[in-house]
């Protein structure tokens, strides 16, 4: 009798077929291919090794702002023209912090001074975290669902931290030196790259590991992936996605801070604009990346950062112009970015 | 009369007293308000009516957000000002170079519709801000053309110069000269874009727009192709924010990165929109004149404000008359809050 239950045809698992598989990994491919390219037209691999860290660590570093915009995003419909003002909140918190600090950062000892940078970093962190959360109640709660107005209540709110920092801090640019051990160069096969370059990409891979632990492995990733794909159902299971997304959204402000404090030391001179500035490189990379995808965002920051330092090389008018042409030519090629955000709803 | 309007009328008699009003003012402007400063203010206020009536086409008619809309100021005056720092001056040169302006604006705003309005209308406001700051890179950088951060100095056609007379002696004590000569041309063109654009909300095009602003899927269920009309809103949009930065290269004799390009300007206009009250035409009437007006106003209220805080820490830096957008931000967000019809909308409900 048994056998009489089981089918009369032999089950058929299909495999995925290879241009299938290929497809899945393709921003990878684009990466690698994107990286030879560059080697082919600069010509000279040690010039390429440098250009090559540097794009890298733009990339880890605008991934570091962008990852909070996207999650947001991907978990509640919430795009926030406002992140820019967390990122420049950010950087003059972080660099404040550093200044306080003199006699560490001014110590050649590389301990000494990532010590001060973590402080500050952490500073910055806890800083954006509660403007996040005060910016959520009185900027995005009141127009939940409502694209729109969330746009133009979220730019207002940009337009008024901004101005807030200018009362705060006067109306100067700030100078944000580096810490002593973090200037300068070492030189890896001949080619000259820069300490602070390296810096970034660590901090970049790590909290890209971490944050890949954290939405795979834990309850709290568990519950936001979930959310991303269906809230209601998330909801209705019992779980107060509202709660979840308070926290979610200062996480993201907190993630944006970081990336202000490391942007703003890059960038050595610090502005009011500072966030508003690189968010035009950060929406393209949520954008190609797919909004709501975090390993979209990790790829389209890479691509990113290594197409703005070729071309910066190559062809220097055109190195902004060359990110627009990215986005273009992705949107063509995949109209919801390249790794679509797909909602059951 | 009512045709010329296209039967939209202000529907409230606060707001058609005001409307009234600013069209006298604008219309008498040399007269009324003698000054060159009064002239500047005044002309500023109709370029900016236009600019504005353009952007609410998008934002208010059809839910579309755009930050693009100083782009394609933009594209209109630096395609006079080029043509004018290339080409003899006259009217010949300046035509050329607004319809230059305007139809590159069209296309252009026609290429980023079809890309980006195809999947959600939030790409389109990311899309249109990336754009339209690599744009204002590219203007600062090719400064062979455009003349880059210092922008372009040109002349404009002798008729429209101060030192031209169109009769000798005074009219109510105005020497009738070039300039004022520019300043009807600006105010016409201004008035005549505005009711052109009255007439485009109030066509079957512009019931459709709205109905997509309404409800896109069931546009598209009755059988309206919502990516044609979005592209073609924000096509026509472009071309009249062209048209309008046309016109103030002309006025101003002068284009650069500040006056036509800035994203201040964008958010002058965001500003200006909400305040006025989108969806309607007339909204853009009254926040483009209030707010020219309180730039002109509130910021010497901040310094006198700042002035006799001065004892205080960090409170004068608030009033600070460089502050002001922080107000006006606040301001800002709390009309989308509580007002989202704005100034119209307000006055309409209590009427």
């Amino acid at each position: 009798m048994a056998t009489a239950l089981a089918p009369e045809h032999k089950p058929k698992i299909e495999n995925a077929t290879a241009g299938e598989r290929l497809s899945r990994h393709m921003p990878i491919l684009i990466i690698l291919v994107l990286a030879l390219l560059g080697l082919l037209a600069i010509g000279s691999p040690v010039t390429w090794l440098t250009l090559t860290v540097a794009g890298l660590a733009m990339g880890m570093m605008i991934f570091i702002m962008a990852s909070g915009l996207t999650i947001v995003f991907g978990l509640m419909d919430v795009i926030n023209f406002g992140h820019g003002a967390f990122i420049s909140v950010g950087a003059f918190v972080g660099v404040s912090v550093l200044a306080l600090m003199a006699s560490l950062t001014h110590s050649s000892a590389l301990a000494a001074n990532l010590l001060a940078v973590g402080v500050a970093v952490l500073a910055a962190m806890a800083a954006t975290a509660i403007m996040g959360y005060v910016f959520e109640r009185f900027i995005i709660l009141p127009v939940y669902g409502q694209h729109l107005k969330q746009i133009l209540t979220t730019m207002g709110g940009l337009i008024i931290v901004e101005q807030l920092i200018y009362v705060f801090w006067g109306p100067n640019q700030l100078y944000a030196p580096k810490p002593e051990a973090l200037r300068g160069a070492i030189v890896i096969a001949g080619a000259a790259i820069e300490k602070y370059r390296l810096l970034a990409v660590v901090v970049g891979l790590i909290l890209f590991a971490a944050m890949s632990y954290v939405m795979a492995k834990t309850r709290v990733g568990l519950m936001v992936r979930a959310g991303v794909e269906n809230p209601e159902m998330v909801e209705a299971l019992g779980y107060r996605i509202k709660r979840l997304f308070v926290l979610v959204f200062m996480a993201g402000s907190a993630l944006a801070g970081l990336g202000g404090v490391m942007w703003g030391l890059y960038q050595e001179v610090i502005t009011a604009e500072i966030g508003s500035q690189v968010m035009i490189m950060v929406f393209i990379v949520v954008i190609i990346g797919g909004l709501g995808s975090v390993g979209g965002c990790f790829a389209g920051a890479l691509m990113v950062g290594l197409l703005a330092n070729y071309t910066a090389f190559l062809a220097p008018k055109l190195a902004l112009v060359s990110n627009i042409a990215l986005m273009v030519a992705i949107l063509m090629w995949r109209p919801m970015g390249m790794y679509p955000v797909v909602k059951a709803k | 009369m009512l045709a010329l309007i296209s039967n939209d009328r202000p529907r409230s008699i606060v707001l058609s007293i005001l409307f009234v009003g600013i069209l006298i003012g604008l219309a008498g402007a040399p007269f009324l308000f003698p000054g060159s400063r009064s002239l500047e203010t005044a002309a500023r206020i109709a370029v900016f009516i236009v600019l504005v009536a353009s952007y609410d086409l998008m934002l208010g008619y059809s839910g579309i957000v755009s930050f693009a809309h100083t782009m394609f100021f933009g594209i209109g005056a630096y395609g006079v000002a080029i043509a004018a720092h290339a080409l003899p001056p006259g009217f010949l040169t300046v035509t050329v170079g607004a319809l230059g302006g305007i139809a590159l604006s069209a296309v252009l705003a026609v290429v980023i519709g079809l890309l980006s309005l195809r999947v959600r209308a939030i790409f389109f406001a990311m899309i249109t801000l990336a754009i339209a700051s690599a744009f204002a890179v590219l203007v600062s950088q090719l400064s062979s053309m455009t003349g880059g951060e210092d922008g372009l100095n040109y002349a404009i056609p002798h008729a429209l110069t101060p030192a031209f007379k169109l009769i000798d002696g005074r009219v109510f004590g105005i020497r009738l000269d070039g300039k004022v000569m520019n300043y009807y041309l600006v105010f016409t063109v201004s008035l005549a874009l505005f009711l052109i654009m009255l007439r485009i909300v109030n066509s079957p095009f512009g019931s459709v727009l709205k109905a997509i602003r309404e409800n896109d899927f069931r546009a598209e269920a009755i059988g309206y192709r919502v990516v044609i009309y979005r592209t073609a809103v924000t096509s026509i949009s472009a071309a009249i924010a062209a048209a309008a930065g046309a016109l103030y290269a002309v006025w101003l004799r002068y284009v650069g990165p500040d006056t036509a390009l800035s994203m201040e300007i964008m958010i002058d206009v965001l500003l200006m929109v909400v305040i006025g009250g989108m969806g309607t035409m007339y909204g853009a009437v009254i926040g483009a004149t209030v707010f020219v007006l309180a730039q002109n106003y509130l910021q010497a209220l901040m310094g006198t404000v700042a002035g006799a805080l001065s004892g205080v820490p960090i409170l004068p830096n608030l009033f600070n008359p460089d502050r002001w957008l922080l107000w006006l931000g606040l301001l800002f967000v709390l009309s989308v809050y509580f007002f989202p019809t704005g100034v119209v909308g307000r006055l309409r409900r209590d009427d």
